[in-house]
């Protein structure tokens, strides 16, 4: 337990998400504590990347997508009128699915997001770093100016990772970030997330309950629920919580395995 | 226990039966599928023996006056100086100053020399010609027939397509005219249709696919785009000749940049129409090409902060821009064969001054085929057949330089 009162980066007020008239994502009511992992799991097609997306604003790019309620960094309303979403991904990084390192040098795949947000320190530094963080350095400090499509799939994520580290975020976004990598890969994406923590506030989601239960500190369980089918955040606390001792009767059934 | 599905389904030899009638309707439609592919490598294969068939071939000539009433030297053996006193002596004053006003006498090459003797002088006068078939096929024949017919001929096998036939300006006759006014011409048309095309295009299609929101009037406009692009080129000409040549006449005639004595007919007109034409296909193009660049390149640009104008200038463009490029060349080389919206602007069909600006008078390959090839004497058939394998090797260039680019730059997400 801790003494100090949890600090909360994001926290969301009765947050839905629309495509055009179809409710994706109903009512979701959750504080991001800061310096934590918070994994968001649920069964497929239950808005979770969807939610995972709304923090980002990255939705945006949905046309027909808007939100109601709010969700608030530090206070501060993103969706609000006077913020730019450029802003909001400056600040919230993103990590996809499948790797997607930019065609260009592993290099300038660092370089390029810290530049054009107006980076005016050391840039080889900054990559060094950076790439030292996502523990990636030593496997391609002889290659910098080599193609980032020269790398294997979980180094290209691990990049990508860095590529996020490089601007500074404050938190950072995980769109089961594992999913396309193979087992051995996986496991140091989930080592890399411990260390990451230290500084950074990530939000996961993710299909793999094994996952979430390895790597988070808080879990929230969505699902389809309601005549709609729209999803909803059933559950959400401490994930050995979650996965010892659930209160809700869908989310022991699901994290049992019974279904989904 | 049987399961009632399975006795639906034929077994044994009646399932080989139904199986060899399976096969038998796929080798009848891949019989189809050949005998297409056949027809059109038949066709290519025509087209391309007709048009050697008239570029290559005996030719039956004489000069209308004997070599020796100018030189008692052998023809081959003429020097360059030697010509010059001829030219000088035997021309009219008036026409070797003019000769002398295009390009300085005493500078000429010796070809170029034995050239205008042969066409001023000696004035070779092509009796007949024969194909290549009938060359190769019946040259006993076509001697004997020479001999008879033309006693004073002389007879040779003859390509029309020569490295002089390259780089000689027009001429009224045809043994001594040449492409260069016309290759000129062709590639300053395609210049300045690429100048305007491919900005405009490209910039269009980059607001279609990323910016545009999807609604009724984008709709609309793509599918307009979609129908221009099959417009007939003649009707591109009328619009070039009602904007370009009438409407902005002193534009296009140069005479608002101090050009005097010039009409809207020039090459800036119909390079502008020809990039009117192209501009539809080069959209398209465009479009596909922005098109296949994958969405998660942009997300990832979008993740690190990037504009949207940052997204597409350092991501969308740089990775879709060998599909463009692909796209314009091939687009350029339908503008170089084009001919009815080039005759309707008015290029001139008679002109032996290279283009030297967009204000120029000028003329194109394909407007020369045709002008000559409506002549009524043969020789002028078989020098229409040489330019159009120049236009052809033109094309091939064209169209070996886009798939040289698209090779060159292919990348792989």
């Amino acid at each position: 337990m801790q003494n100090n009162p949890p600090e909360h980066t994001i926290t969301t007020k009765d947050l839905s998400i629309f495509y055009g008239n179809f409710l994706a994502v109903t009512d979701v009511n959750l504080n991001i504590e800061s310096r934590k992992i918070t994994a968001i799991i649920g069964p497929s097609g239950c808005g979770k990347s969807t939610l995972l997306r709304a923090f980002n604003r990255m939705n945006d790019f949905v046309p027909s997508s808007h939100v109601t309620g709010e969700i608030l960094l530090h206070g501060q309303n993103l969706y609000g009128a006077d913020i730019d979403p450029v802003e909001v991904r400056r600040k919230i990084g993103m990590v996809f699915q499948k790797p997607n390192p930019f065609p260009k040098s592993i290099y300038e795949n660092i370089a390029w997001g810290a530049r054009i947000n107006g980076f005016k320190g050391d840039m080889d530094d900054l990559v060094e770093q950076s790439l030292r963080s996502a523990a990636l350095w030593d496997e391609v400090k002889d290659k910098l100016k080599k193609s980032a499509y020269e790398l294997s799939g979980g180094q290209q994520q691990r990049l990508c990772i860095a590529r996020t580290i490089a601007i500074q975020p404050e938190i950072i976004l995980m769109d089961e970030p594992a999913s396309a990598l193979d087992p051995i890969s996986t496991l140091r994406i989930e080592e890399l997330m411990q260390e990451l923590k230290q500084k950074y506030t990530i939000i996961i989601v993710t299909h793999n309950m094994q996952q979430a239960a390895r790597v988070s500190d808080y879990t929230a369980m969505m699902m389809l629920t309601g005549d709609s089918r729209s999803g909803t955040m059933i559950e959400f606390s401490e994930t050995k919580l979650i996965f010892t001792n659930p209160r809700d009767k869908r989310t022991e059934d699901y994290v049992t395995g019974r279904f989904g | 226990m049987n399961n009632p599905q399975t006795d639906n389904f034929p077994e044994g030899p009646s399932f080989r039966r139904a199986l060899n009638a399976r096969y038998r309707s796929a080798s009848l439609w891949q019989m189809v599928f050949l005998s297409a592919l056949l027809i059109a490598i038949l066709s290519l294969m025509t087209l391309l023996y007709t048009v050697a068939d008239g570029a290559f071939g005996y030719v039956a000539y004489e000069y209308k006056h004997d070599p020796t009433e100018f030189s008692s030297t052998p023809l081959n053996e003429l020097g360059k100086d030697e010509l010059l006193s001829i030219l000088q002596s035997n021309l009219s004053a008036g026409a070797f100053k003019k000769l002398d006003n295009e390009k300085p006498m005493a500078s000429r090459s010796h070809a170029d020399l034995y050239s205008l003797f042969l066409e001023r002088l000696l004035q070779i006068d092509t009796k007949q010609i024969w194909s290549m078939t009938d060359s190769f096929l019946h040259a006993a024949e076509i001697r004997a027939e020479a001999t008879h017919k033309y006693p004073d001929a002389q007879l040779e096998f003859r390509s029309w397509l020569t490295p002089q036939f390259l780089s000689s300006p027009m001429s009224s006759r045809a043994e001594f005219a040449g492409v260069r006014t016309a290759i000129l011409g062709s590639l300053w048309l395609v210049g300045i249709a690429i100048l305007f095309a491919l900005p405009v295009g490209t910039g269009a299609a980059i607001y279609l696919q990323e910016y545009a929101s999807k609604n009724w009037l984008t709709k609309i406009i793509q599918t307009n785009i979609n129908n221009l692009a099959g417009v007939p080129s003649i009707v591109y000409g009328m619009l070039g000749l009602a904007i370009f040549v009438r409407l902005l006449e002193p534009l296009t005639s140069g005479a608002a940049f101090g050009v005097i004595d010039s009409n809207g007919r020039t090459v800036l007109s119909a390079g502008l129409t020809m990039g009117m034409l192209v501009l539809p296909l080069i959209i398209i193009n465009a479009q596909e090409a922005i098109k296949a660049v994958p969405d998660s390149l942009r997300q990832a640009s979008f993740g690190v902060g990037a504009t949207r104008w940052q997204t597409v200038w350092h991501h969308v463009l740089p990775n879709a821009l060998p599909g463009i490029l692909t796209g314009s060349i091939l687009a350029l080389s339908r503008a170089l064969g084009e001919t009815a919206p080039l005759i309707v602007v008015g290029a001139s069909t008679f002109i032996s001054v290279d283009p030297s600006g967009p204000f120029s008078k000028f003329t194109a390959l394909p407007i020369q085929i045709y002008q000559w090839t409506t002549r009524a004497q043969p020789e002028f058939h078989a020098i229409a057949a040489a330019s159009i394998i120049v236009l052809l090797i033109l094309l091939l260039s064209l169209n070996a330089a886009a798939i040289l680019l698209r090779n060159r730059f292919q990348r792989k997400y």
